[in-house]
C-alpha cells in the first residue's frame, strides 16, 4: 500500500521515445547541459571561494608550528565544540519548528492562514543584533517584563538564551523553503493515499514528510550555517562560539593571522556539514509528480487542533516579533517624552532599498546557472560548484567583508569601495539562499519536461529558455526575497565595503544602539523591519494569485 | 506564454538599470582622477596645492586637490558635525567612513599602499599602535606633537589622542552607599563584591586596562585580580554600553567601564539611576584616549594634518570637554571640562600609551583564566 513513487518515475522515463540523450532520474548526465550554463557556473564558484583564498593568504603568515598549536588548543576545540551543539541544536529546533508550521500556514484550514503564512516569516526580517538586544532589555533581570509584570523570567543569557533567539530569527529559513516545497507537491499521491485509506497524520508522515526532504534539508543548512557565522546574538548573549572568537581576535589583537586560521577552521567545519547534508537530502525532494503542482491542493481540516495550532502561532509571534518591536517602540516612545529629536532616515531607507534590491537580483543572476546545473547534471563539479556557494555564507561577515577589501583593492580597483562592490559582497555572502530556492524548485519537476521538449525538436538552448528557465521562476522569486531580507539587515559588508557616506538603516541601527543612542536607533530599525516585510508579502500574495 | 513574455521583459529592463546604476558607481572614481591629472599637467607647476590655492581658497593656508577621507571609529553623531565645521573653515572636503575602531584598522591594514583613508581616527590607543606597529602611518609635524599633553600622544610621533577617557567605576545609586565604594578597582576581587559586579572583557577598553596592569603591577598581579573577579562571579556584559545599561536596571550593581557612557543615558533618561565612581591615583582610574593618525601612503598628507590641527584647536578642544553627549577629557593643556574632575584630581597611574600594544598576551591571559572563552 505504500507509494512507489519512483517506481511511478522509472515507468513514465520508460513510456518516453528513446532520444539520444535521455536522462535517467537519479543519474542525470552532464552531457544534457549546455555551456551557457556551466560556463558561468564555474566563473561564480569562483567568485564564491574568494574569501577561502584570502584565508589561506592571511593564515599563510603563521609559522608552522603556531598553525597546529592554535588548531589544536583546549580552548580552539571548546568553541568548535560549542559552536557545533549550537548549530545542530538550533537547527534541529528550527525544523521541529519550521515544518509543522510551514504545513499549517500551506495545507491546513488554520485560522487568519493567509496572515500567519506571512507573519511567521517576518522574525527573520530583524538583524540578529537588534533582536538579541531586545530580548535582553526585556528579559534580563530587572528587563521590561520584570518591571512591568512584576516576574523574573527565565535569563536571556548563555546557551539557551542564544538557542532561544537563534530559533526564533533564523526559523523562517526553515519555515519559508518547506512552504515553497509544499506548494510545489502535487496533491494526487496525497489523495491517494487518503483514498487507500490511510488518516491525514500517517499520510503527512509517509507521503508529504519524504517529498519536503531536500526543501527541509535545505532549510536547515541554510540554518545551520548561519548559525555558524552569527555575531550578534552571541556576543549580546554570552555565548562563544568560533565566529565570536574570531571577532575576539581581529578586535582585541589586531591579528589577521590567528584570526584567519579561526576561519579556515570554520571554512572545514562548514564542508563536513555540507557533506552530511547531501547525504541527507540526496535529491530525493522532488520527482514525484511529472508536472508539479497541477492544481492547489484543499486545505486539511485540524478540527480540534484548529485553536491551538493557531495559539502556537501567535506564541511564535509575540516572542519572535511582537517582542522586539515592543521593546523598539518603547525606546522611541521613551525618548520622544525626553524631548529627543527624531530623523526619520529616508536616505538611508532609499539605500536600503536599492543595494538589497540590487543585490537580489544579483545573486539570483549568479544562482541561475549554478542552480540549473546541479539540479540538471549528476556531475561532481556541479555538485562541487553548488556546495563551493556556501563558503561566503558560513563565514562571519567581517570575515568576507576583509577578503573582498584584500582583493578588491588590488584587482578591482576602480570598483572599490562602490555599490558595484558593494552588490558583489552581497552575492557573496548570499548567494547559497538563491541557489538552495531554485534548485529546490527545479528539482520538484521532473526532468522528463525537459526531455519531452527536446524529443519535441528544441534544441538545448531552446529548452533551457522555454522551459527550464520558467520552471525555476518560483525558486527564484522566493530566492531573490530571502536575499533581499537578509541583505537589507547585512552589517559588516556595507560599513567597508559601501561607497563612503552610503549610510544604510542596519548602519543607522548599530551605530545608534552602540552609543547606546536607542531612540535613535528605533525609527531606522522599525522601518527595517516594515520593508523586510514587504518582499515577503509580495512573494505571499503572488504565489497565491498563480495558484 | 504571453504573460512570461512580459515578465521577461520587465526583468531585463530592472536588469538594465542595475547594470546603468552600477555603471555609474563604477565610473565615478577613475572620472575624479583623471581630472585632477589633466589640472595638474596644464598648469606645469611643480607644487599643485599652490596651483589650486590660487584658484578657490584664497583665505586657507593649506588647501587639497580633492576631499580628504577619514575611516572613523568615532561616532558620527559624536563627529560628524565637526568635519563639517572644518570644511566650512578650511574648504577642505572631508569623506567620512564610520565604522568599528578596530574592524576599521583590520581594513587599514588588508588595503595596505592603496588605502583609500588619509586618516584614521580611533576610539582606542591600541588600534592606532597597530597601525603604527605595521608602518602605515607617518610622523605628525612637531607642531601637532607640541599642542598635546606628551602622555596623550604616542612616543614615536605617529599619532596623537584628541580627547582623554577615563575609566571608573560606574555605580546604581538606588543599591549602593557611596561611603561602600572601593578606592581601588583592585578591591572588587574581594568577597564582599561577590555577584555584584559587571565587566566587559572582551572591550578594548577593558582589555587597555588589563595591559597596563600587567605592566605597572606585573604578571602575577593582574592574574590573580583576574581570577579573584571570576571567582566572585563577575557578570560579563558584551560592551560598555551594555554595563551601564545593566547597571541602570539593577542586574548588577557595579560596573567597570568608561566615564562617559553614562551621559548619554542621562541624555534620554534624566532619572537613570547610575552615577560615575572616580578612582584617583588608582591603576583602575586609568585614561585612555580617541586619537588620530596620518596614513603614510596618504597623497594629501598636509590637508590631513590640518584637520588633525582643527581637533586639536581651543574651539574643538573646550566643546569635547562641555558637550552633553560626550563629555571628554581635552588633551591640550589649559583648556579643562567643567563637569569632570581635573586630571590632576584624578592622578592616572603613569602609563605609556604605545606600551598597550601588547594586546596579544592581554588576549592571552584573559583566555587562560576562562575571563573570555
Amino acid at each position: 500500500m505504500s507509494i512507489e513513487a519512483p517506481t511511478t518515475s522509472d515507468q513514465l522515463t520508460r513510456q518516453l521515445p528513446d532520444g539520444p540523450r535521455r536522462p535517467r532520474v537519479g543519474s542525470r548526465r552532464v552531457a544534457g547541459v549546455h555551456p551557457a550554463i556551466w560556463v558561468p557556473a564555474l566563473l561564480v564558484a569562483a567568485a564564491m571561494l574568494l574569501p577561502a583564498l584570502y584565508l589561506l593568504v592571511a593564515t599563510a603568515d603563521l609559522p608552522l608550528a603556531r598553525i597546529v598549536e592554535i588548531a589544536t588548543d583546549e580552548q580552539t576545540l571548546r568553541l568548535a565544540g560549542r559552536t557545533l551543539l549550537l548549530g545542530t541544536s538550533v537547527t534541529l529546533a528550527c525544523l521541529v519548528l519550521g515544518v509543522p508550521l510551514a504545513w499549517l500556514t500551506v495545507r491546513s484550514d488554520l485560522p487568519a492562514r493567509r496572515f500567519f503564512a506571512i507573519a511567521t516569516g517576518l522574525p527573520l526580517v530583524i538583524p540578529t543584533f537588534v533582536g538579541a538586544f531586545a530580548l535582553v532589555a526585556a528579559f534580563a533581570p530587572g528587563g521590561l517584563v520584570q518591571e512591568w509584570l512584576g516576574v523574573l523570567p527565565p535569563s536571556p543569557y548563555g546557551f539557551w538564551g542564544a538557542f532561544v533567539a537563534l530559533t526564533l530569527f533564523s526559523f523562517p529559513y526553515v519555515l519559508i523553503t518547506v512552504q515553497a516545497g509544499l506548494r510545489g507537491i502535487d496533491p494526487s499521491l496525497e489523495e491517494a493515499s487518503r483514498l487507500l485509506g490511510n488518516g491525514p497524520v500517517r499520510t503527512f508522515f509517509k507521503v508529504t514528510l519524504p517529498q519536503l526532504r531536500a526543501s527541509a534539508a535545505a532549510g536547515g543548512l541554510l540554518v545551520m550555517l548561519y548559525v555558524f557565522s552569527d555575531f550578534g546574538a552571541v556576543s549580546i548573549l554570552r555565548y562563544s562560539t568560533f565566529t565570536r572568537g574570531l571577532f575576539l581576535q581581529y578586535r582585541s589583537a589586531f591579528d589577521r593571522s590567528p584570526a584567519a586560521l579561526l576561519g579556515l577552521l570554520l571554512v572545514g567545519m562548514t564542508i563536513v556539514v555540507i557533506v552530511f547534508e547531501a547525504r541527507v537530502a540526496r535529491d530525493r525532494g522532488g520527482q514525484f509528480g511529472a508536472r508539479g503542482p497541477t492544481r492547489a491542493a484543499p486545505a486539511v481540516p485540524l478540527r480540534a487542533w484548529r485553536w491551538p495550532a493557531a495559539a502556537l502561532c501567535v506564541l511564535v509571534l509575540l516572542v519572535g516579533l511582537v517582542t522586539p518591536v515592543t521593546v523598539i517602540v518603547y525606546w522611541l516612545v521613551r525618548g520622544i517624552a525626553a524631548g529627543e529629536q527624531l530623523n526619520v532616515a529616508l536616505g538611508p531607507a532609499w539605500r536600503s532599498i536599492l543595494s538589497a534590491g540590487l543585490g537580489a537580483l544579483a545573486a539570483v543572476a549568479a544562482a541561475l546557472p549554478v542552480a540549473i546545473w546541479s539540479s540538471r547534471s549528476s556531475s561532481r563539479i556541479a555538485r562541487l560548484v553548488e556546495r563551493a556557494s556556501f563558503t561566503g555564507y558560513a563565514l562571519p561577515g567581517i570575515v568576507v567583508a576583509l577578503a573582498l577589501v584584500f582583493f578588491g583593492i588590488r584587482l578591482a580597483t576602480p570598483l572599490y569601495q562602490t555599490l558595484a562592490m558593494l552588490v558583489f559582497a552581497y552575492v557573496v555572502l548570499f548567494l547559497p539562499q538563491a541557489v538552495g530556492a531554485i534548485r529546490t524548485s527545479l528539482l520538484q519537476v521532473n526532468p522528463n519536461v525537459e526531455a519531452a521538449s527536446r524529443v519535441l525538436g528544441s534544441d538545448r538552448l531552446a529548452t533551457l529558455r522555454r522551459v527550464t528557465l520558467p520552471l525555476a521562476r518560483r525558486g527564484a522569486l522566493a530566492g531573490g526575497a530571502l536575499v533581499f531580507l537578509t541583505a537589507l539587515k547585512e552589517l559588516p559588508a556595507t560599513l567597508l565595503l559601501a561607497p563612503t557616506g552610503f549610510d544604510t538603516l542596519p548602519t543607522r541601527v548599530w551605530s545608534a544602539t552602540e552609543e547606546a543612542f536607542y531612540t535613535r536607533a528605533s525609527i531606522p530599525a522599525l522601518l527595517l523591519i516594515l520593508l523586510g516585510s514587504v518582499p515577503l508579502a509580495v512573494a505571499m500574495i503572488r504565489e497565491r494569485r498563480e495558484r | 506564454m504571453r504573460t512570461l513574455t512580459t515578465r521577461g521583459r520587465l526583468l531585463a529592463a530592472v536588469a538594465a538599470v542595475a547594470l546603468l546604476a552600477v555603471a555609474c558607481g563604477a565610473e565615478e572614481d577613475p572620472a575624479t582622477e583623471p581630472d585632477a591629472a589633466v589640472d595638474d599637467t596644464i598648469a606645469g607647476d611643480t607644487d599643485p596645492a599652490d596651483d589650486v590655492g590660487e584658484e578657490e581658497a584664497e583665505e586657507a593656508e593649506v588647501t587639497a586637490e580633492g576631499p580628504i577621507t577619514v575611516y572613523s571609529g568615532r561616532n558620527e553623531d559624536f563627529v560628524g558635525f565637526i568635519f563639517d565645521d572644518f570644511e566650512a573653515a578650511t574648504g577642505i572636503e572631508v569623506e567620512v567612513r564610520y565604522g568599528d575602531t578596530a574592524e576599521l584598522a583590520a581594513t587599514i591594514v588588508e588595503e595596505g599602499d592603496a588605502s583609500p583613508a588619509d586618516i584614521y581616527f580611533g576610539q582606542d590607543a591600541g588600534a592606532l599602535g597597530a597601525l603604527q606597529d605595521q608602518g602605515l602611518l607617518t610622523e605628525l609635524p612637531e607642531d601637532i606633537l607640541d599642542t598635546v599633553e606628551p602622555a596623550f600622544r604616542s612616543r614615536e610621533g605617529q599619532w596623537t589622542g584628541t580627547t582623554g577617557r577615563v575609566r571608573v567605576l560606574a555605580y546604581n545609586t538606588d543599591l549602593v552607599e557611596t561611603a561602600e565604594l572601593p578606592d581601588s578597582i583592585l578591591d572588587l576581587a574581594e568577597p564582599e563584591w561577590e555577584g555584584r559586579v559587571g565587566w566587559a572583557p572582551t572591550n578594548g577598553s577593558f582589555q587597555a586596562f588589563v595591559t597596563a596592569l600587567r605592566v605597572i603591577e606585573g604578571e602575577d598581579v593582574a592574574r590573580e585580580w583576574l581570577e579573584g573577579m571570576i571567582a566572585n562571579g563577575a557578570v560579563e556584559f558584551q560592551n560598555n554600553t551594555a554595563i551601564v545599561e545593566g547597571i541602570g536596571r539593577g542586574e548588577v550593581e557595579v560596573g567597570i567601564t568608561n566615564h562617559y557612557y553614562l551621559f548619554r543615558f542621562l541624555a534620554e533618561d534624566p532619572d537613570f539611576p547610575v552615577a560615575n565612581h572616580f578612582l584617583p591615583g588608582d591603576i583602575g582610574g586609568l585614561v585612555n584616549i580617541a586619537g588620530m593618525g596620518v596614513l603614510a601612503s596618504s597623497d594629501q598628507p598636509d590637508a590631513a594634518f590640518e584637520l588633525v590641527r582643527y581637533l586639536l584647536s581651543e574651539d574643538v578642544q573646550d566643546f569635547f570637554g562641555q558637550n552633553a553627549d560626550t563629555v571628554e577629557f581635552p588633551v591640550v593643556p589649559g583648556v579643562d571640562a567643567p563637569e569632570l574632575p581635573t586630571l590632576e584630581e584624578i592622578d592616572p597611574p603613569d602609563v605609556d600609551l604605545s606600551n598597550l600594544e601588547d594586546l596579544q598576551g592581554t588576549l592571552q591571559l584573559l583566555q587562560e583564566v576562562g575571563a573570555v572563552s
